[in-house]
């Protein structure tokens, strides 16, 4: 059994690495759309603002799985062919983009609305406004969520096997199927996410007391 | 782009989907019920406990909350059975994973809850001389409930959402019909259209009804 399992560890740890380089296209592309869309949330003009609204409460109330499938068989059926690697990974993105845009929203919610008001009274532009008063304040509370929800992104990057990509959590079902060793290797399976999003977890609560005490 | 919508194969199949809906509201409902006993239960005893005890009960919440549940559905339906003399359908399966998944989430929510409860109103208990016991049931219970209930109710949604997940193991929940008539009919932007909207109606009638729940409870403060 052992042995068997050790001759697997390199395709484990091929898995492995797709597991790690979807879980950070998520995170990236994520935080930049959800920037993006959150301020247009907060600042845009109305139509611009129901629409992200609508998309949000959208993509957060179906299940990522839904979300997945939708995106992965049904934009082939409306002509646009991408990769299912790519396919996956916008599926993963359009969910943690939603995620990023309600995390925006409440950051910017909580500073109170005299900072914006002091702001305008000593004369900065809406520009000036937004970089040197609004956003760094929020990013304080932008970040203890954001941060939490990375693990999120790991832990959903294991739907991408159902696409047929070889991350981790397929490498793992691949070995099973020709060795018949299920329980060790999803116990195996089971301690390398945990360990890595246990890791994550630990460095975002020393983030969050790093940045705890400069709070108002 | 060339396509053009066609409900007619879904309305044909919706029973796939109608029926999928119920067996997903109750995987959900039967595991949450279990879940909650399970965070109930551990959560009061942590509070309480030694060091111990309260170590092997955060090991728990931190190895649940930090695998993906689809790993733990694999685990319980194709591990388990190979090393216990246990035979249990996929249905079943889901319940028994969905259960000490939500168990998990559920323990935290009810641990901060219990934290959260004022010291005075425990001081007030003793003081009126009620027991340990009087005062779990009668104060620290109602007051932890109405501190959490926010939380809870998009720990249930979360959850109710999660039972997406049976389908990578046949249960034909929604999710599963879904992929059913799109592979059966390619019909396939038209299925995701009412299976999305079937959840969001779900979801968000769920949500509504728990909103209620709140505002009743904060009423009565």
């Amino acid at each position: 059994m052992l042995s068997q399992i050790l001759y697997a560890l390199p395709f484990l740890a091929e898995g492995f690495a797709v597991t790690l380089w979807v879980s950070l296209l998520v995170v990236v592309l994520s935080l930049v759309a959800g920037v993006l869309l959150g301020v247009g949330l907060v600042y845009g003009p109305a139509p611009l603002r129901w629409a992200v609204r609508i998309f949000s409460d959208t993509i957060r109330g179906i299940p990522i799985l839904v979300l997945m499938f939708f995106v992965y068989y049904g934009l082939p059926a409306v002509g646009v062919h991408l990769q299912s690697f790519w396919a996956a990974v916008l599926a993963l993105t359009l969910f943690k983009t939603a995620q990023v845009v309600e995390y925006l929203r409440g950051a910017i919610a909580s500073i109170p609305k005299g900072q914006s008001e002091a702001a305008m009274a000593i004369g900065l532009t809406f520009r000036q406004r937004l970089t040197s008063v609004i956003f760094p304040q929020a990013f304080r509370r932008f970040l203890p969520p954001w941060i939490n929800g990375v693990t999120d992104a790991v832990k959903g990057s294991a739907l991408v096997s159902l696409l047929g990509i070889t991350d981790l959590m397929q490498a793992i079902n691949q070995i099973i199927g020709r060795t018949y060793e299920a329980m060790p290797l999803y116990i195996l399976g089971a301690l390398i996410y945990f360990a890595v999003n246990y890791a994550l977890s630990y460095a975002s609560r020393r983030l969050e007391r790093r940045f705890a005490f400069i709070r108002d | 782009m060339g396509y053009t919508l066609n409900f007619n194969l879904i309305w044909r199949h919706f029973d796939k989907l109608w029926g999928g809906l119920l067996l997903s509201l109750e995987l959900a409902v039967i595991s949450i019920a279990i879940g909650i006993v399970i965070g109930l239960v551990l959560a009061v005893w942590y509070v309480s406990a030694g060091r111990v005890v309260r170590a092997i009960i955060a090991a728990y919440v931190e190895f649940i909350r930090n695998v993906p549940l689809i790993l733990l559905v694999y685990l319980v339906f194709y591990g388990l059975p190979t090393v216990v003399d246990l035979a249990y359908s996929a249905p079943t399966s889901f319940v028994l994973t969905l259960s000490v998944y939500s168990g998990a989430y559920l323990v935290e929510v009810f641990r901060s809850g219990l934290e959260a409860v004022p010291r005075g109103q425990l001081d007030a208990g003793k003081a009126i001389g009620l027991t340990p016991w009087q005062r779990l049931i009668h104060v620290r219970l109602p007051t932890m409930l109405r501190i959490t209930l926010p939380a809870l109710s998009n720990t249930f949604i979360s959850l109710f959402k999660d039972t997406s997940i049976a389908s990578v193991i046949s249960v034909p929940e929604l999710t599963y019909g879904a992929q059913w008539i799109n592979f059966n009919t390619f019909r396939i932007v038209e299925v995701y259209l009412v299976t999305t909207a079937m959840y969001l109606a779900t979801g968000y009638t769920l949500l509504f009804a728990l909103r209620l729940v709140e505002r009743r409870f904060r009423a009565a403060r």
